[in-house]
């Protein structure tokens, strides 16, 4: 089979990149079913971006969904076998409620998950992987990266009720540290730690520079966690990703999920982050499993802008025949432009709109030439 | 070429006062102060567009990344719910969202409360937190009306002064949040045009803290 690869559209071609990028470092790919048992989701509602699921049920009177995320169901039919490390990748389609229409959409998912005994260098080859998958996408990439365990235990300090640390995560992740002050305020949170959230908040930059900084903030908590964060981030910028991985406490995902690493990926030129990922042990803890876990995933959708070439014409040529010209003639013309690799589409009259290179006409003696635009 | 840095203000008058802010913070643009009826101004010198769009929709430019940052309502963005940065309280354009009803109301819990608003989701959200069970009805303008009318109990809106509400003999009972100006910023912008916002909202902070 030959394929052409110029037919491939700008996010197929980051689909088939991301595979072989993958393949290489020894995830297998995963296949999973369209369907899971909505019992599934209902168990873990706030690991899903949104509880809105489609829903139907089965033969044998199962309530089953259609997938709304690829994660739940490889963590459910992995083994728990926390001394080994499976690695598994996907490329499956999912279905959430998209904001903007507000009805249900086919989304494509690529991404990769960690499972068993997840150690630093598994964390640091997912992040390596993030980085590159970033890369294949366009050079002007940053990955942001943050830590739920330094989150946790400041949040924790400032002695909220659930709600009140849904609202500090929430204003964590806008960087909206006025909003942050005024919780504090309101529950009577000591000064120190409501400035301390606040510069965390607004701190960015890459890991180098904003090292230092989180370490005096951070000088009487969390010391694992940050000196996880900086012996990650050291060795990745050593190892030539300095420029690109920035460190960002906006970075927040469910405290009740996710307790590592966490990130999100961004592309020059798409609104909104097109990669995102962490370490979610807790997850598991839940599914009263041992092992730990880590992934991302990435969403082509959101490249669609980005990689669409604008193309000049819609096809090479059109060859324009009428209830006279023989069909043999018609069809042998037909081939010979195809086999010189040119696309070509025969008609009784031009399709309206179509943009064209070069019209053609069959008449009495064979081909004429109508038009030619380039 | 420097990448340029897109601005949505808010048409009216405070976008002007934002825009003297922002020319303030070193990135003017002289030619926005011409009357006509242009909509878009450029300073390529200085690498920043301005361009005027309609109050309630600065979030959804800067959402989707046609802006860069904008400033906002508080308002606006509790009801769209941006996935956006909000990076500043300017502490102008102060004025409350509230729960206003004719001054003789008397809420019947037994009832379903008849809410009618133009910020729905806001509504929603701050009778959701008290538990109430209320009947929304979208209104475009002239919301003050509707409880005349009979048309709901209660409305839920931007009170300012006040006078409005007095002249219609409705009064605020509840205040649901106070409202003022924000900065906003795309969240992939701020990490590709770090530097550029970074000096907007340190300047915007100082001339705030300085007033």
């Amino acid at each position: 089979m030959n394929i052409e690869t110029k037919l491939l559209k700008g996010d197929e071609k980051v689909i088939f990149e991301l595979r072989s990028l993958y393949e290489k470092y020894g995830y297998s790919q995963y296949k999973m079913s369209k369907f899971e048992e909505y019992d599934l989701y209902v168990r873990n509602k706030d690991f899903l971006v949104s509880d809105n699921i489609i829903t139907f049920t089965d033969t044998n009177g199962k309530l089953m969904a259609l997938k709304p995320d690829v994660t739940l169901s490889i963590i459910k039919n992995s083994k728990d076998i926390p001394e080994i490390t499976q690695k598994v990748y996907y490329d499956e389609n999912v279905y959430r409620i998209s904001k903007n229409t507000d009805s249900f959409k086919e989304i494509l998912q690529v991404g990769l998950e960690c499972v068993g005994n997840v150690d630093d260098w598994c964390i640091y080859e997912v992040l390596t992987l993030a980085a590159e998958s970033l890369s294949v996408i366009s050079d002007d990439y940053v990955l942001d990266v943050s830590h739920m365990g330094i989150i946790k235990d400041l949040v924790q300090k400032l002695d909220l009720s659930i709600d009140g640390e849904k609202e500090i995560l929430k204003a964590l992740g806008e960087k909206n540290t006025h909003q942050i002050k005024a919780i504090c305020e309101e529950n009577d949170c000591s000064n120190d730690l409501s400035v301390k959230i606040c510069e965390l908040a607004n701190l960015y930059g890459k890991a180098n520079e904003v090292m230092p900084r989180i370490k005096e903030l951070a000088s009487d908590f969390a010391p694992d966690s940050i000196a996880q964060l900086e012996k990650l981030t050291s060795i990745l910028s050593d190892s030539g990703y300095g420029d690109k991985i920035h460190i960002d406490f906006s970075v927040v995902n469910d405290m009740g999920y996710y307790n590592g690493i966490v990130f999100t990926g961004f592309v020059n030129g798409v609104p909104e982050g097109v990669l995102s990922g962490g370490q979610y042990d807790k997850l598991l803890k839940k599914m009263n499993r041992k092992s730990k876990a880590i992934g991302f995933a990435v969403y082509p959708d959101t490249l669609e802008r980005l990689m669409t070439e604008n193309l000049e014409y819609d096809i090479d040529t059109v060859i324009l025949y009428s209830e006279n010209t023989d069909l043999k003639t018609l069809s042998d013309a037909v081939k010979m432009m195809t086999s010189s690799g040119k696309s070509v589409t025969a008609q009784r009259e031009v399709p309206a709109k179509l943009r064209y290179r070069q019209l053609l006409k069959m008449n009495d003696k064979g081909v004429e030439i109508i038009e030619n635009n380039a | 070429m420097k990448t340029m840095l897109n601005v949505a203000l808010p048409k009216g008058r405070l976008g002007e006062k934002v825009y003297d802010m922002f020319e303030k913070a070193g990135f003017e643009c002289p030619s926005i102060k011409e009357t006509n009826r242009k909509l878009i101004f450029e300073n390529p010198e200085k690498g920043v567009r301005y361009f005027w769009v309609k109050p309630s929709d600065v979030a959804i430019y800067v959402e989707r990344g046609a802006a860069d940052i904008g400033v906002a309502g508080k308002d606006i963005l509790l009801e769209y719910e941006p996935d956006i940065y909000e990076l500043l309280d300017l502490g102008f354009g102060k004025c409350r969202m509230a729960v206003a009803a004719p001054n003789d109301f008397r809420d019947n819990p037994q009832q379903t409360l008849r809410v009618a608003t133009k910020f729905s989701n806001i509504a929603k959200n701050y009778y959701a937190s008290l538990g109430r069970d209320i009947d929304i009805i979208h209104l475009n303008g002239s919301i003050e009306i509707a409880p005349i009318l009979g048309l709901s109990d209660v409305i839920v809106d931007i009170v300012e002064t006040g006078t409005t509400l007095k002249e219609n003999n409705l009064s605020v009972f509840e205040t649901i949040v106070p409202i003022s100006a924000r900065f906003i910023a795309n969240k992939a912008s701020f990490k590709f045009k770090n530097e550029q916002i970074t000096k907007i909202a340190q300047s915007l902070e100082q001339q705030i803290e300085n007033k």
